[in-house]
């Protein structure tokens, strides 16, 4: 995920972070399998207030790893996951993952940091040379940009860029039915809310151009009152609210929204609203929020994608994240690597990843493919729905166009001078 | 900067309405804990910095009455009773171990279980955040005061902290108990040789101090999320607060936390990109006109 924190954190934030964060050391959580194992290293947020972040990630990969150790494992060899807990700090993801490649013996690594971390684990890649598949960071850099760019770092995630793409599209056109000209934005102070935001923006505008953006607000992470925020919104009256709020900055932003009755005054589009983890905890989820998917169940409509959600559920009793599917992906697309290259070896294992199509319960359209020419993950469920409060949470999802996003990534990709 | 949405709301009354009532909801509550945190250091002469604990479980304490009773009075006074207990624990078996010792050893001691109460939590209700839920009695369309827009639910929570507040001033200023408190803060020695018994004394008023943070808790739980660790922002700004109006004086603590109410409130429109820092402007300017804040008294 991009969830990362900005660098030059205030003393709030420091604060809140030592406080949230600091725990006794976490022992490995190791994964015991039987011999002639391969011992995967997985540095992931185990504690702190992003812990649903790790816990998610692993349970993804678990009930992949499961799966695929029954079947005989990668090429023969057993998985052995070793997971770390990183405690959300760049120093700290990228000192486990060296130790888990050094020390621990791992020759593989799911690095399911967020992008703060990401960033750091990927350097550690490029000094050891250790196959790393990236499964949260959504920061489009991490793999459009040529000089990120190493042959043994792959990604999972979904990327920001898709994600504005589509979105925007879908905004504008409500935007241009309803006509919604005039629109605000509020998202939180940091790297993932700023750039998400503006990437948005630039993409609603450009399929609407004659939308404006009259107010913007920037609430602090973890900030836990938004009432100056809520009533500096109905001051500026815009028809339409965008916001890359998550979790419970975003649960506790609709709480108070709603007793100003926000959502009945203008359209709301937040696009981390359709998450288990948001959906199923706010008490009164208004009817009618725009969402992009993140995970759920019922998108892509099919058995399978269904089966994958249940069965998450009845192994850990919650729904799966948008962290789970992207982590468990990584293992899908490992274990069939390893049957194309015949091998568990890291090098052979990255030259079968590339461009590698496989089955799979999130694709859009059942299969998603690892492109080979920046390696990272394309053909992913990404769509826009309304919510209502209760399951199936979001009934109709619009799904994005994969050849429309795929143009517009390498219009941007130009821009950005990565191509 | 946006000076125009600035004056363009002073000149409107809806907008006035609306923003006024929001910076009272922010310092009310706000109020409610640096309260405890000023009463507590004028009585014990110690910085409560695990303050923020009993915000968040009088939080908890409310939502999972809540959960059980369905009853929101009882939600509110489960988070203040709780916390009140949760206090004189905490004061007469830890906290009384360390009063007149060396300032890094109490804080050490408090911040100690900043990081114990988180954990508790996360062990208790589950590292997740969570939501309480508004009550249905208060999911109702807001009030339009002079074209200001007034959920009643922030009615509710305004006068709550405000008859905490005036219960808390009388008191303590009329009482015979206010007095005896008074005195302790004052010469505990003295109060001491008169045959009072100060623990008593010193765990009543942490009781009372972690009460009020556990009341705003409990307050500000049906809408804001729950998590482990969600008590050190507003520790933070309680700080603030209590730097502003003086470390010690209960009015003092109202006019700060109202002050930083109205910055945020109003200081959302005329300087989105510099509201934290307003806040930090006018402690430091407070800080270098009166050091000891607006209310508070030249340590004698």
């Amino acid at each position: 995920m991009t969830r990362t924190r900005k660098p030059g954190i205030s003393r709030r934030s420091t604060l809140a972070l030592m406080g949230a964060g600091a725990v006794t050391f976490a022992t490995p959580w190791v994964a015991r399998a039987q011999a002639k194992t391969i011992k995967v290293g997985m540095p992931t947020i185990l504690s702190g207030r992003v812990a649903q972040l790790g816990t998610s990630s692993r349970n993804g990969v678990m009930l992949e790893v499961e799966k695929v150790n029954a079947a005989g494992g990668l090429a023969g060899r057993q998985i052995e996951m070793v997971i770390r807990d990183s405690k959300g700090q760049p120093q700290e993801a990228a000192r486990v993952a060296r130790e888990l490649v050094n020390t621990d013996g791992c020759e593989l690594l799911i690095d399911a940091e967020a992008s703060s971390g990401a960033f750091a684990v990927h350097e550690v890649a490029r000094d050891l040379g250790v196959l790393c598949i990236h499964t949260n960071s959504e920061t489009s850099s991490l793999t459009a940009d040529p000089k990120q760019h190493i042959p043994n770092g792959f990604r999972t995630a979904r990327q920001g860029v898709h994600d504005s793409i589509v979105g925007g599209s879908y905004a504008a056109a409500i935007a241009k039915a309803k006509g919604l000209k005039r629109w605000a934005t509020c998202s939180p102070d940091y790297a993932y809310g700023r750039d998400t935001t503006g990437e948005y923006v630039t993409y609603l505008k450009r399929f609407a151009p004659d939308v404006e953006i009259i107010s913007e607000s920037w609430p602090k992470l973890f900030q836990p009152d938004y009432t100056e925020v809520v009533t500096k919104i109905l001051q500026a009256k815009p028809q339409a609210l965008y916001s890359c709020l998550w979790g419970g900055d975003l649960t506790s932003y609709i709480d108070q929204a709603n007793i100003y009755a926000l959502f009945a005054q203008m359209e709301v589009f937040a696009v981390n609203m359709a998450d288990y983890t948001a959906l199923t905890v706010v008490k009164n989820l208004p009817k009618g929020i725009h969402s992009g998917n993140r995970y759920i169940k019922t998108y892509p409509a099919t058995a399978e994608n269904a089966a994958w959600g249940d069965a998450y559920k009845a192994k850990y009793n919650e729904y799966p994240t948008n962290w789970s599917w992207e982590n468990a992906t990584a293992i899908m697309l490992l274990a069939e690597a390893s049957k194309k290259a015949n091998s568990a070896d890291g090098k052979k294992l990255a030259e079968a990843l590339r461009g590698l199509k496989i089955k799979s319960p999130f694709g859009a359209d059942g299969t998603v493919t690892m492109r080979a020419e920046d390696q990272t993950l394309i053909g992913y469920a990404i769509g826009w729905g309304t919510t209502i409060p209760q399951e199936p949470y979001v009934p109709e999802v619009k799904a994005g166009d994969w050849k429309t996003i795929l143009e517009l990534e390498a219009e941007w990709k130009k821009s950005k001078g990565y191509t | 900067m946006d000076l125009d949405t600035l004056t363009g709301c002073l000149a409107s009354s809806a907008c006035l309405v609306t923003q006024t009532t929001s910076g009272f909801i922010i310092g009310m509550l706000l109020f409610l804990v640096a309260v405890g945190l000023t009463l507590i250091f004028g009585v014990l002469k110690v910085v409560n910095f695990s303050h923020g604990a009993f915000y968040m479980f009088g939080a908890y304490f409310a939502m999972t009455a809540y959960q059980l009773t369905g009853s929101f009075a009882l939600a509110m006074l489960c988070g203040a009773a709780g916390t009140a207990l949760l206090g004189l624990i905490f004061e007469r078996v830890f906290m009384s171990r360390v009063y007149g010792r060396d300032v890094l050893m109490q804080v050490l001691v408090c911040y100690a279980f900043v990081l114990i109460f988180d954990d508790v939590v996360r062990m208790i209700w589950g590292p997740e955040f969570k939501s309480m839920g508004m009550p249905a009695a208060f999911q109702i369309p807001p009030l339009f005061i002079a074209g200001g827009v007034v959920p009643p639910y922030y009615l509710l929570l305004i006068s709550v902290a405000l008859v905490a507040a005036i219960i808390l001033g009388l008191g303590l200023a009329r009482t015979r108990i206010g007095k005896v408190i008074r005195a302790a803060a004052h010469n505990p020695g003295m109060v001491s040789a008169l045959g009072i018994n100060t623990g008593l004394i010193y765990g009543g008023v942490f009781a009372l101090g972690g009460m009020l943070a556990g009341l705003a808790g409990a307050l500000a739980a049906p809408v804001r999320s729950l998590t482990p660790g969600m008590g050190f922002s507003v520790l933070i700004e309680s700080f603030i607060v209590t730097v502003i109006g003086g470390m010690g004086s209960i009015l003092g603590a109202l006019i700060g936390a109202l002050l930083i109410g109205m910055i945020r409130s109003f200081g959302s429109l005329g300087f989105p990109l510099f509201t934290e820092g307003l806040m930090y402007l006018f402690m430091v300017i407070v800080l270098v006109s009166r050091p000891t804040g607006l209310f508070g008294k030249e340590v004698a």
